[in-house]
């Protein structure tokens, strides 16, 4: 295969944009409103189908024309069912938590009428002099948006909005240099993989151009595994085409004829876009033989994983493709030199890839520009947990745990009191209150004992266990284990058993040494990512709330009042109101009771503890409570 | 079926998934089928169909039930909705109803770990569920069963 582009390259592409931005104005410019409903995975949760269908039937029913499109997810998470309505004169407003009858009310009174509604409204989208705009709010002076910059704003089905928005201008740039003039600029970008490992992509690009072998490969890895973290998920179902136009630079870069899409099983939503995508890209000519007239073909597959946690890993997704059970492998050899097939490879996270055109497009000292020192760009992260704006964020590398969970997250909600932060999924760690004041970067978080992984954050609060959260952990891993090294295979699940007896109240003290000893060993005796990483969050909540650990086991107690077999629900006879039934009513077990006194018990022989009735009692009465060790309930 | 696939032991994984999705279960006469077709022991193909979780050997039930463990829903009381629908419709997790309504699992993690805690019945998403939600979509499940006795 010869690299010589053809001089019409540029003609071809500037057709394309030219009909693109027609579209695109036209459907701005049209007297029609504009309304877009957030219907990513986050949203459809939320209800975000039912408004949509409401907000068609009442524009039906009004005889209103409007183009109503559905749009991905803006990273406001917690704010949805999302809604953007844009009227001609007006600058988009963004409402959120719209249910479908604040939907109709919204169709009625602003899209009919003229009332913009401003009691259900995040604000507007565009910084004006009537309307308060999203970017007052206090997170938009810490973010800075490159990936999530047209998420929520443009149609993920359209390919024309993303080439609008500068989309495949990149690709047409990328055609008329050399591969070594991209992969320069990506090294002195300073961009590293955003998949958990930090490997400088520039870099990894290089050595397999240079490795002997063809075919060569490049896949996508879209196998998004950590619990906790979305936001692969959120990119590709919200602008699948900037992922798309990353992996045919680095085909093209690297010299590749096919690319893999790698994706879980577990978001049909993104298989779905990436697929309409990649037939969207393949008539415009952008993907398929001779892409943009150039002699540079390029094929993309997506292939589903089937819910194997391990299969994140390069040699084991790479072993998945193959239609082998994913056991990694020892490496070297890198996937660089032999990767699938047995041939050169080059497999980069979803993210990574989606940065490369706005570095070809912007230019490596754009990219390096932001960000510190060995940590360039920005990283983006799934916020979750008691945090109050649960969604995405994205900010520039070194920003602080603190202004992440404080100043854009809003901090914990009902009042309670943050304990720790959970960052990097199974292979991280859990951060205290001490910590919070690291930058983030892919060091600092390490000599931390947890990492930055790829972006997953959960917060954690008063009410939450650690010694529960590292039992979580190990049961993940321990059952994700793909068998194949003893010490992760065994090791985890002595662990596990440890941390299991620990939360029953049934633990030694002495056990807390034998889990640090199989950590050191389970480090040790791994071949992968999953088994060195995996004691993790064991290691650092024992660093940081031994405390915690010992309580369960010298006194039986949880002091987060979690750990299911520690704790009984009680209700505080002096608190208890008494003519009021609301605990009895939603009991799922029917284990509540009126005594003689009217006053409600709990029979603790059919509670399951499930903490229905904890959240029905009245705040005002306060009277359900959770005591730890058990045995504390009174004698009724 | 198989004729649309090539005979590439690649494309293993993808004839699982297609099985699946048309039988909703990997039954064992299939499995033996795909070995032959693809040149591969039948050992190796019941290796992959165990491996991966996607995968399961027995029928399921009309309405699958997943609840979510991410992290996340964990914390926010995944586990507690888990025991509400064990309870509900007395079975344990990976197990179907006698009567093949329903079958119940856990799934990994769904990605809307903003709406936690999660639980995806059929193909709907459901947020923020707690137990007595659980008892709401089976009443739903219940109703919408009525209607079509009766119609």
């Amino acid at each position: 295969m010869t690299l010589g582009v053809l001089p019409d390259v540029d003609s071809a592409f500037q057709e394309i944009k030219g009909n693109a931005l027609s579209h695109w104005k036209e459907l701005w410019a049209g007297k029609e409103p504009v309304i877009m409903v957030g219907t990513a995975t986050c949203g459809r949760a939320a209800g975000a189908l039912e408004v949509l269908q409401a907000i068609r039937e009442e524009l039906d029913k009004a005889h209103q024309n409007a183009s109503v499109i559905e749009v991905g997810c803006m990273g406001h998470c917690y704010a949805e069912p999302l809604v953007i309505i844009a009227k001609p004169g007006h600058p988009p407003i963004a409402y959120g938590y719209v249910t479908p009858e604040i939907a109709r009310r919204l169709v009625r009174d602003y899209v009919l009428g003229e009332d913009l509604s401003l009691e259900f409204a995040l604000g507007a989208l565009e910084k004006n002099d009537l309307i308060p705009s999203i970017y007052d709010l206090p997170r938009s002076t810490y973010e800075r948006r490159v990936l999530l910059e047209n998420c929520g704003r443009i149609n993920p089905e359209d390919i024309d909005h993303y080439i609008a928005k500068g989309g495949y201008e990149a690709l047409a740039r990328a055609l008329r240099m050399q591969p070594q003039e991209i992969i320069q600029e990506i090294r002195s970008s300073g961009l590293r993989g955003r998949g958990g490992a930090g490997f400088p992509t520039g870099e990894k690009w290089d050595i397999c151009h240079n490795a002997p072998g063809k075919p060569k490969y490049v896949i996508c890895n879209a196998d998004e595994g950590d619990p906790g973290a979305f936001m692969d998920r959120a990119i590709l179902e919200s602008d699948p085409h900037s992922v798309l136009e990353g992996l045919i630079i680095a085909g093209y870069a690297i010299g590749a004829r096919h690319g893999y899409i790698y994706v879980r099983a577990e978001y049909p939503l993104a298989v779905q876009r990436i697929k309409i995508a990649l037939r969207q890209a393949r008539s415009l000519k952008l993907l398929g033989r001779n892409i943009l007239g150039s002699d540079f073909s390029f094929d993309i597959k997506v292939f589903e994983g089937s819910g194997a946690f391990v299969c994140g890993e390069a040699t084991a997704l790479v072993a998945s493709i193959e239609g082998k059970p994913g056991l990694p492998h020892h490496r070297p050899p890198h996937l660089a030199t032999r990767g699938l097939f047995g041939k050169p490879t080059v497999l980069n996270n979803v993210k990574t890839l989606a940065y490369v055109p706005h570095i070809v497009r912007n230019g490596a000292g754009w990219f390096s520009g932001i960000g510190i020192k060995g940590s360039k760009g920005t990283a983006v992260f799934a916020l979750a947990g008691k945090v109050v704006n649960t969604g995405l964020t994205e900010v520039p590398m070194g920003t602080s745990l603190r202004q992440i969970i404080f100043d854009i997250g809003g901090g914990i909600p009902k009042g309670k009191r943050f304990k720790a932060v959970q960052i990097g999924g199974p292979s991280g760690g859990c951060l205290p209150e001490s910590a919070l004041d690291l930058p983030i970067d892919f060091d600092s978080l390490e000599g931390a004992g947890a990492m930055m992984g790829s972006g997953g954050m959960v917060v954690l609060d008063e009410d939450d266990c650690m010694v529960e959260v590292a039992r979580y952990f190990l049961e993940f891993t321990q059952r994700e284990s793909c068998g194949k090294c003893t010490m992760c295979r065994l090791g985890t699940k002595q662990m596990l058993e440890i941390l299991e007896d620990f939360a029953r109240g049934r633990g030694e003290l002495k056990d807390i040494d034998v889990l640090a000893e199989l950590a050191e060993d389970i480090k040790a005796g791994s071949l992968c990512g999953l088994g060195q990483t995996a004691p993790n969050p064991v290691l650092s909540t024992l660093r940081y709330f031994r405390d915690e650990y010992e309580a369960h086991i010298k006194e039986k107690r949880c002091p987060a009042l979690m750990c299911h077999d520690l704790i009984a629900y009680y209700i505080v006879p002096e608190r208890c109101e008494r003519s009021c039934d609301a605990c009895v009513g939603t009991c799922t077990v029917e284990a509540i009771f009126s005594n003689k006194k009217r006053i409600k018990v709990i029979d603790q022989e059919k509670c399951v503890k499930c903490g229905t009735c904890l959240n029905a009692c009245p705040p005002q009465y306060h009277a359900v409570t959770k005591l730890s060790p058990p045995d504390k309930v009174p004698k009724q | 079926m198989l004729k649309r696939f090539g005979r590439k032991k690649e494309n293993l994984v993808p004839i699982l998934q297609q099985i699946q999705a048309r039988l909703g279960y990997l039954p064992a006469e299939a499995m033996l089928e795909v070995a032959q077709f693809l040149g591969v022991p039948e050992t190796d193909v019941y290796s992959v169909a165990t491996f991966y979780n996607q995968f399961r050997l027995t029928p399921p039930g009309k309405h699958s039930v997943r609840v979510c463990l991410g992290t996340a829903c964990h914390m926010k009381g995944g586990y507690i909705i888990l025991d509400a629908w064990k309870r509900r419709l007395g079975i344990e997790s990976g197990q179907t109803t006698p009567d093949r309504e329903f079958d119940l699992d856990t799934v990994a993690c769904v990605g809307c770990c903003a709406m936690a805690p999660v639980t995806v019945t059929d193909k709907k998403v459901e947020g923020k569920v707690s137990p007595t939600r659980v008892d709401g979509i089976l009443l739903s499940y219940k109703i919408k069963n009525k209607e079509k006795a009766s119609q």
